[in-house]
């Protein structure tokens, strides 16, 4: 019998991660993670290689000011396959990933061999992570089985880097389409054999589609790898992607992995954001947690 | 993979208690005729905060002959109440709905304190649902001939309300609301573990400028109440309560003329059929059992799960349970606050005991240090329960749930319906045609489908067989309170 969710108490749910009060320590905690998990990406058109440079420099240098203790860098940055080569070179030895969209991303509307000669490409310019997007026309014309072996391919033309499998629960709309593409998606990337922990992520958003990530389509999503997770003992990664935009919105999702799936999620191996604007809102609250005031927006670097 | 994090230890909520900063008196009088005023019985008894066994005030113990003047007071006041226009009334009980949620923190705070429930529900949910009752009702008032098309309507006339511990705001609005729309004077009795939300009611009605007498209060144990249900100028009794008490109350009005309704105990049935969404399912079962620390009639109390998914829907409710936090209750992350009694808590560790001399396997989540000081019990369950078990069968008002299984509807129809009861239930299926099959077959009064313990002022509320008579909330819980007469005139 497949799974099926049920919208009323899987709202009510979610709802509930974003009661939980988060202050003071647990505050500067939380948001400390929240910056190690973030996979700071521009998917623009206009992309340019001193953008993702400046990008990069942020990945590694968050924030100018003086802190007492020094602030962690982001856990990737992510590119179109293009500037993959930038972007591997500006973050040399720093520990940030090089992560690159791929598959025809955002669409994925192009030939499967066209799509797997994206991620070729973009895994030998040097992407440590794919995030590839799924092919949503033919699951909701019903090809789940098409849609299973293009995972299946794009894993295992990835060689050594690691997967992120774009839903684009957007265009999904339903929760039971959401559950449905996460364990497709997920048994398909783990099919073709053994997988560790954190090698395969399921991934709500392309950005390019409104609604992106919200609290209830990932719960449904943290509920189907912690359904994998009860059945192999294999741990599935996570990432949230669009529509965070606050550090407060942050918060409520770490709330909601650590009661889903456990303290063993709450780390950058196995839980990301995909956001653009996150990390300066988040900068934000540590400052103003560290030195008592808001500083103004233009302490930040955009990029 | 990226590096950088710098946590050492898992992260973790901080505390994050709510301020007690609300004034509360070192002693409570009555409320009578508009006036707080002492007991004649000179009688007083002291309100504990449940989470740290710390007195908070002394109430006044209302004897016979305070009920008798609190009667007296309602009955003078109920020529004049009864006569102004509905429209008028209705704008005394806007005017109350929106001094509570004006005074929404206070009274939260209060109702933790003084009941034990957390912080996160007397917030969320008692008080806004108190607030909603006095609203709903406000639109009634000046309506009453559209509720009962083609009749006169009278108000019935002064009526003893005598409500219970679990929710106690939310228990009064539920019962003067309705009785004042309709035009009735009340006298009411708050349960004695928990009567400073109510006195505090009090000062709302005196701030709104209702008029003295047309709500009186009256605090006290099970003696006052039975001298409400026993005073001869008592028109109308509405209990909400134990069974026990309830039975006691109905043979003494019997043949007395006086018109009753009863919300009494349950030992509700939740039926989780295999092809429900079963994550979902247990956020119902959470929320059945763990709600308000399990202190509600409709609690579901006995799970019955379909085989095929029974494995399932115990691990996962033992990982649901892991997050559950049991502790201070005016901590706002706080899900399963403090026993509302230690007299509770000996009757709740008593079923558990009970359970598992008979056989039943009990689990639980321990993962929280529960303080040194008050009634704490953590949220369990018992697997391997026979529907015969005592704790499958009887009422136990704490975070206890049975889990049982059945294998075709029928078997599970026929075990939901083998109680004396028949508060409420819930139906888990994705399948439309089954939850209706299923529900119309169910003894109880109220029926969720995919999900639980919801309330709303718009719908009735109230029991068949041993779980009472009458409704309370919607267009149905107007009847008790009203008296219907021929034709129009």
């Amino acid at each position: 019998m497949l799974p099926s969710v049920d919208s009323v108490m899987l709202e009510q749910r979610a709802q509930s991660f974003a009661k939980r009060s988060i202050k003071n320590e647990s505050k500067m905690q939380g948001l400390r993670l929240v910056l190690s998990m973030i996979d700071l990406t521009t998917l623009e058109g206009k992309d340019s290689a001193e953008k993702v440079k400046s990008l990069c420099k942020k990945a590694v240098h968050l924030y100018e000011g003086e802190l007492a203790e020094p602030l962690p860098h982001v856990a990737a940055v992510c590119v179109y396959p293009s500037l993959v080569k930038v972007a591997k070179k500006a973050l040399e030895g720093s520990g940030v990933n090089v992560a690159s969209v791929a598959t025809g991303f955002p669409s994925g509307q192009y030939p499967i061999d066209v799509r797997i000669g994206d991620v070729k490409k973009a895994v030998s310019a040097g992407a440590d992570e794919i995030d590839m997007v799924i092919n949503r026309g033919a699951f909701l014309a019903g090809n789940y089985k098409k849609v299973k072996d293009e995972i299946a391919r794009v894993k295992n033309s990835c060689g050594n880097a690691h997967l992120k499998i774009i839903l684009e629960t957007g265009e999904l709309e339903t929760y039971d389409h959401v559950r449905f593409a996460s364990d497709l998606a997920i048994e398909a990337a783990t099919e073709a054999g053994k997988i560790s922990d954190g090698e395969v992520f399921i991934k709500t958003s392309t950005g390019k589609v409104s609604p992106a990530a919200t609290l209830p389509v990932t719960l449904v999503m943290l509920e189907a790898i912690r359904d994998f997770y009860d059945a192999t003992g294999v741990r599935i990664g996570m990432k949230p992607a669009g529509g965070i935009k606050t550090a407060k919105q942050a918060l409520h999702y770490l709330v909601m992995v650590k009661e889903t799936l456990g303290d063993e999620w709450l780390s950058p191996h196995l839980f990301r954001f995909g956001a653009s604007s996150l990390a300066n809102d988040v900068l934000r609250q540590i400052v103003k947690q560290t030195t008592g005031h808001y500083p103004a927006g233009y302490d930040f670097s955009e990029a | 993979m990226a590096e950088g994090t710098n946590t050492q230890s898992p992260w973790d909520y901080s505390d994050a208690p709510d301020s007690t900063h609300v004034d509360i008196a070192k002693k409570y009088q009555l409320y009578i005729g508009g006036k707080f005023v002492s007991p004649k019985s000179r009688s007083w008894f002291a309100t504990t905060n449940p989470a740290n066994e710390q007195k908070l005030a002394d109430i006044a113990s209302a004897g016979k002959a305070d009920v008798n003047i609190a009667v007296l007071a309602a009955k003078r006041a109920l020529p004049s109440w009864s006569k102004l226009s509905g429209c008028e009334r209705g704008k005394y009980l806007f005017a109350i709905a929106r001094r509570i949620q004006e005074r929404a923190r206070e009274f939260a705070i209060l109702e933790t304190m003084d009941g034990g429930k957390p912080i996160k529900e007397s917030r969320d949910v008692d008080i806004p649902l108190a607030a909603q009752h006095f609203f709903y009702h406000a639109g009634w008032a000046d309506k009453l001939e559209y509720a009962f098309p083609g009749r006169a309507v009278k108000p019935v006339g002064v009526c003893g309300q005598i409500i219970p511990w679990n929710f106690p705001l939310l228990m009064a609005a539920w019962k003067l609301a309705p009785a004042l729309a309709c035009g009735n004077t009340c006298v009411l009795k708050p349960a004695e573990t928990t009567s400073l939300t109510a006195l505090r009611l009090a000062e709302v009605f005196e701030e709104v400028g209702l008029p003295p007498g047309v709500v009186n209060i009256v605090t006290g144990a099970g003696e006052t109440g039975a001298a409400i249900v026993n005073h001869p100028n008592i028109q109308k009794v509405a209990f909400t309560g134990s069974t026990e008490v309830g039975k006691l109350i109905m043979s003494q009005t019997a043949g007395s003329g006086k018109s009753l309704t009863l919300e009494l105990g349950g030992k509700s049935a939740n039926i989780i059929f295999a092809d429900a969404a079963i994550d979902q399912a247990i956020e119902g079962i959470v929320s059945g059992i763990y709600f308000n620390q399990g202190h509600v009639c409709c609690a579901g109390s006995r799970l019955f799960v379909e085989e095929p998914i029974l494995d399932t829907v115990i691990r996962k409710l033992k990982h649901r349970l892991k997050s559950l936090r049991v502790g201070d209750p005016l901590d706002k992350n706080t899900d399963v606050g403090a026993i509302n009694s230690k007299a509770q808590l000996k009757t709740i560790q008593h079923y558990i005991d009970v359970g598992e001399d008979e056989g039943a396997t009990y689990h639980s989540c321990q993962t929280e240090r529960l303080p040194s000081k008050g009634h704490w019990c953590h949220p369990c369950f018992f697997t391997d329960v026979q529907p015969s078990h005592t704790i499958a069968r009887e009422e136990i008002f704490g975070p206890v749930l049975s889990v049982m299984s059945f294998r075709t509807p029928e078997e599970a129809l026929m075990r939901a319906n083998n109680t004396p009861y028949g508060l409420a239930a819930g139906v888990w299926t994705e399948k439309g045609a089954k939850i209706f099959d299923i529900a119309r077959q169910l003894d109880a009064g109220v029926i969720w489908c995919n999900t639980y313990n919801k309330f709303d002022a718009s719908s009735p509320f109230g029991g068949v067989k041993e779980s009472g008579f009458g409704r309370e909330g919607g267009m149905q819980g107007l009847r008790p309170y009203v008296k219907l007469q021929g034709a129009m005139s």
